[in-house]
């Protein structure tokens, strides 16, 4: 069974590293912080000005003066701070947040990625998404494998305009974990019940498969 | 101290005209200048360039603006939530420059900063380097952005006292400190204007400096884009 939106986030967020600043992005991304592994302090970034990000307030204690980069009511924990969006993005750039998790709409087997623009059709812009893959070291992405009809998603070269080049390291999408490195996809992680063969007919970029590949575990 | 203070929003946009580049501070509808950018649209300037992280929403922020075809340019780095924009944009009527966010915080910073460009490498190998200088430092390939050029910077603060000192609150703050820096002339409204000495001098987060006019905001709607919530158990 392919995995849903949230399992795609719960396996996400075993990858977060105790004691690090995370970045992550709308949509599957920001579901990843309901998931953090016990044991393990890890303190979110919002890239409009909030490190120590918060779950949503309680009904009644919601915050027009307090949203994420996705314009949602959240809280700030104890211990959080609040910045300008000059200093926001000098964090970032300055590889002072360890981890970025964003969503795609197109990944290539060398890491580079898509999602701002469908020339033509949907032009909503980059917002922080070319800052955050320009500079941080290491980016995870959260995607479905294929589109609505069934086309692969992870791809040889992108064909919608880039949003950053040769920057994903890891691909967690509804099939698979993938790694990216020596120009393909290495595949790491089965989901639950999904065959070797079904990843690689829903991939159109080189993937590699080398010995038997685990189940994911949750 | 220098006496920054005007009576009301029609003293604080005295010299705006049609043409004109303004920054407007805000992230979504968070932390908006919504008296300056009411009395923009009585006014009825048009013609304008508008340098904003986003465009509002259909019936509120720079939506506002959008709505009586006032904007001739938007520079921004995100416009999702805004149909009539996006029906503009597609259609041509609107001339749009994305840029990434970072960039445009820190092409605001270096305009108030004295720093005429700087390198980034936000954006590199993508469509927003077309036409733009590269180099590279330490192995890493680099675009050089250029500082703005506007005539007017809206800011919306929390707290200010009448020598512009401002206080922001929360995620209001975001790009409204820079644009404070940036303006020619810097118009800043708040929610709460202050006598002189009651703010902390530790705690300003704009120096009063950057600021040419500030006055008392009133009727604030500071409306939520994204409600979102934990429910009661």
């Amino acid at each position: 069974m392919a995995l849903s939106k949230q399992q795609i986030a719960q396996r996400i967020a075993q990858e977060l590293q105790d004691k690090t600043y995370v970045n992550l992005g709308i949509g599957i991304p920001t579901l990843v912080a309901n998931y953090i592994p016990q044991g393990i302090d890890v303190e979110f970034q919002s890239e409009n000005g909030m490190l120590g990000m918060g779950p949503f307030p309680m009904e009644g204690e919601e915050d027009a003066d307090l949203i994420n980069a996705g314009k949602q009511t959240v809280t700030i924990l104890k211990g959080g701070s609040l910045f300008d969006s000059a200093l926001s993005f000098a964090m970032i750039r300055g590889q002072h947040v360890q981890l970025t998790v964003l969503g795609a709409m197109e990944v290539s087997q060398n890491g580079d990625i898509a999602n701002w623009k469908i020339p033509g059709k949907m032009v909503k812009g980059m917002g922080g998404a070319m800052d955050l893959v320009a500079s941080a070291e290491n980016i995870i992405v959260a995607m479905m494998h294929t589109d609505k009809s069934g086309a692969s998603k992870l791809l040889k070269n992108c064909s919608l305009p880039l949003t950053g080049v040769n920057c994903v390291k890891k691909v967690v999408s509804n099939l698979a974990v993938l790694e990216i490195k020596n120009n393909a996809f290495y595949l790491l992680e089965r989901a639950p019940g999904v065959s070797v063969e079904e990843i690689k007919a829903a991939t159109e970029g080189t993937l590699i498969i080398e010995g038997d590949i685990p189940e994911m575990k949750f | 101290m220098i006496n920054k203070v005007v009576k009301n929003v029609q003293e604080a946009l005295q010299g705006v005209d049609d043409g004109m580049i303004f920054m407007l501070g805000g992230f979504g509808l968070c932390g908006i200048p919504e008296n300056c950018i009411s009395e923009l649209v009585r006014l009825g300037a048009k013609d304008l360039t508008c340098i904003s992280n986003n465009a509002g929403v259909d019936d509120f922020g720079l939506g506002l603006l959008l709505q009586k075809r006032q904007i001739k340019k938007m520079i921004s780095s995100y416009v999702g939530e805004n149909d009539e924009f996006e029906r503009q944009m597609l259609s041509g009527e609107l001339e749009v420059e994305l840029i990434p966010q970072g960039t445009l915080a820190e092409r605001c910073r270096a305009t108030g900063a004295g720093i005429p460009a700087f390198y980034t490498p936000a954006g590199y190998g993508t469509e927003v380097a077309e036409g733009k200088e590269t180099r590279e430092f330490n192995g890493k390939m680099y675009v050089l952005e250029h500082a703005f050029n506007p005539e007017f910077a809206f800011v919306k603060a929390w707290k200010g006292d009448a020598a512009g000192n401002l206080i922001f609150k929360g995620t209001a703050r975001n790009f409204n400190p820079m644009m404070a820096m940036a303006g020619k002339i810097t118009v800043v409204e708040v929610e709460e204007l202050v006598e002189v000495g009651e703010l902390d001098p530790n705690q300003i987060h704009t120096p009063g400096i950057f600021v040419q006019r500030i006055f008392q905001g009133k009727d604030y709607e500071k409306r939520i884009e994204q409600r979102t919530v934990t429910p009661k158990s």
